[in-house]
């Protein structure tokens, strides 16, 4: 995901030298692999989903547990994505305009999430706030509910998708360097107004680009809430745990119908991020030129 | 607006970036901050604008201390070497920008703010491009309106960070003749950092030459050209041959030559070098008279309208180069390898331990 602007810009420069057979070939391989593990699956999902027909897809959508789980899961992300913009907008900044001591360990501890596995992330926060953990039994005392409640979801689903705005903003901003910044300064302009009228504007299509990612994967992230949430009907249930739990049930269809929701989102994440990605490449070529 | 400096010094990390710099700019002036990279010379122009503050020193605008002034209470105007200008805003846009951004009572108008923008567009001979983007702008017409964005705030004070060092070398030239007219006109104090020394000497009033942190001399352009206070200003300033010799009394004795070095009167048997410019050997046919140092013709080159050549000192191996205007070399017809006379036409002596 994050390198992709750079490998465009290799392949325009690139002169052809394959063969026209091995390019075909190439190229069905890979379109053959695409359809095979990507559409094939995608195209199952909606058939399976439709199987029963409009009618129970539709019974099996607007069950009480599974809207509630459309709630939690609308909730989480309506709480993760504005923390994490906050913080990915504050940390690229830092990061891309500043240069202090640990800059690299920050950037390294940005990319924890993407290494550690999601469920280990999960287990961590039930060893701080679990009836076991550090701060159980103070936070019971208080009679405050972190583990098996939605607050434990948020904290999860906040970790996991930590880094996806913060890593598509730090290298477009490096790219663009400080100087429109410092010329704004100089014309009288003041830190906001700054950012609002020149930051802003520049890495807006990295903003929504992330955005759509940490929302993709908000929503999506099953193994770290599935540690924390207790996965309790009606209640601490997301999306892609209603799924799981339906499906060991054996309603396939309303598991289908269900994941077609998710299905649904990931089309329309894909649909905006090529927009954006695309945006966001011919802002860097600018700035590439411009220097 | 004057600009006074008093012992700035500045370092990042380990590298002392400035030592103790003190210069002062008077009102109106064009001054060129001229020196090699790494000579300290952007950091003090920073240092000026705001954008960097310094680690001891004061800086006084008219006689008032503005050292802990922000850089948007300085007025001052910024010319960035790579432009800054605001991609995602048309020309026009980049242009308003300083007066878009004032405080609610002091904002002109929507009418008066477009009036003066037409007005610097015209000053800057872009009426047509208005409506462009940055990226659809040439590299020369890109730094004019940088120029006029910043001119539009109407700073105090103008500094410019090598604002001609991106561009092709006609452009560089064309651009250079312009705002030294333009600073004829408006006489806003301007300070502008540059490397190439004759970028400085065309363009300024007064000349900084900067060394690793220090200034080396001040003046205006021809006092810095004639008369070089240190080596390293000889040797910046245009190209230079050197000569090491002892000098006394102020005699020099250098490749076996006795010359006049007024300025060492007090020097006894002491070692120095002698620099002299390459415009400044004459080559001779016949070595009649003292004064000239027989040489061999090594290697001839033409530069537009000069030639350069190159002579080895007979017996010795050093080279030294000479330059003579087209039509001289074409009266001289010299040949390589034929033996021919320097004379140096003027040497300024330094004597060794003077040297950094």
């Amino acid at each position: 995901m994050v390198g992709n602007g750079l490998h465009k810009k290799e392949r325009k420069g690139a002169t052809v030298t394959e063969p026209a057979w091995v390019r075909w070939l190439l190229i069905s391989v890979a379109l053959a692999f695409l359809a095979l593990f990507l559409v094939l699956p995608l195209a199952a999902v909606f058939t399976q989903a439709l199987e029963k027909g409009w009618e129970a897809y539709l019974a099996a959508l607007t069950e009480p547990d599974t809207i509630s789980a459309i709630r939690l899961t609308l909730i989480t992300a309506a709480v993760c994505v504005p923390l994490n913009l906050f913080f990915g907008i504050v940390a690229a900044w830092a990061i891309a305009k500043f240069s202090f001591p640990g800059k690299s360990f920050l950037i390294t501890l940005i990319d924890l999430p993407f290494s550690v596995s999601p469920v280990v992330s999960g287990l961590i926060y039930v060893l701080i706030f679990g009836l076991q953990g550090w701060l159980g039994p103070r936070l019971q005392e208080h009679d405050i509910k972190i583990i098996f409640a939605v607050p434990g979801i948020i904290l999860a689903t906040i970790f996991v998708t930590f880094p996806f705005i913060a890593r598509e903003l730090i290298p477009l901003m490096e790219a663009q360097g400080r100087e429109e910044e410092e010329a704004a300064l100089t014309l009288g302009a003041s830190g906001l107004q700054t950012f609002l009228r020149v930051t802003f504007p520049n890495i807006k299509w990295g903003i929504l680009y992330g955005v759509i990612l940490c929302n993709a994967r908000a929503m999506g992230e099953f193994g770290a809430v599935s540690v924390v949430s207790g996965h309790v009907r009606g209640s601490t249930n997301t999306i892609p745990l209603q799924v799981e739990i339906l499906y060991n049930e054996y309603s396939y269809a309303a598991a289908f119908a269900v994941a077609s929701l998710l299905a649904l989102l990931a089309l329309v994440t894909l649909a905006v991020k090529t927009v954006s990605e695309w945006k966001m490449q011919q802002t860097i070529t600018a700035a590439e030129t411009e220097r | 607006m004057s600009i006074e400096i008093e012992g700035i010094s500045k370092s990042f990390g380990t590298f002392a970036a400035l030592k103790n710099v003190s210069l002062k700019v008077p009102s109106g002036e064009l001054v060129a901050l001229l020196g090699p990279s790494g000579s300290g010379k952007t950091s003090l122009l920073r240092i000026i604008a705001g954008l960097e503050s310094p680690d001891s020193g004061r800086i006084l605008f008219d006689g008032e201390e503005a050292t802990k002034r922000q850089v948007q209470e300085r007025q001052v105007g910024f010319v960035f070497q790579h432009y800054a200008l605001f991609r995602h805003m048309t020309v026009f846009d980049n242009i308003a920008f300083g007066l878009t951004v004032k405080p609610k009572k002091s904002r002109p108008g929507k009418a008066e703010i477009r009036d003066k923008v037409h007005n610097l567009l015209k000053l800057i001979q872009l009426e047509n491009l208005a409506d462009r983007y940055p990226a659809q702008l040439s590299g020369g017409q890109r730094q004019r309106v940088a120029l006029a964005r910043a001119l539009a705030v109407e700073p105090q004070v103008l500094l410019l960070d090598e604002p001609f060092g991106a561009l092709d070398a006609k452009v560089r030239l064309e651009l250079r003749r312009w705002l030294r007219r333009l600073h004829d006109e408006i006489h806003v104090t301007s300070v502008f950092v540059t490397h190439d020394q004759e970028e400085a000497l065309e363009v300024a009033d007064r000349i900084v030459v900067m060394n690793e942190g220090r200034i080396e001399q001040e003046g205006t352009p021809s006092e810095v050209y004639d008369r070089p206070a240190t080596p390293f200003v000889y040797d910046f300033l245009g190209s230079v041959n050197l000569f090491h010799g002892r000098v006394h009394e102020g005699t020099a004795q250098m490749a076996g030559l006795d010359l006049s070095s007024p300025e060492n009167a007090s020097a006894q048997h002491a070692p120095a070098v002698g620099y002299v410019r390459s415009h400044d050997i004459a080559i001779e046919r016949d070595g009649n008279g003292s004064g000239a140092i027989k040489a061999e013709v090594r290697y001839l080159l033409s530069v537009g309208p000069l030639v350069r050549v190159d002579l080895v000192l007979s017996g010795s191996d050093r080279t030294i180069e000479a330059e003579l205007p087209r039509d001289e070399a074409d009266r001289l017809q010299l040949q390589v390898g034929e033996q021919v006379y320097a004379r140096p036409r003027k040497m300024r002596v330094f004597v060794e331990d003077y040297q950094i």
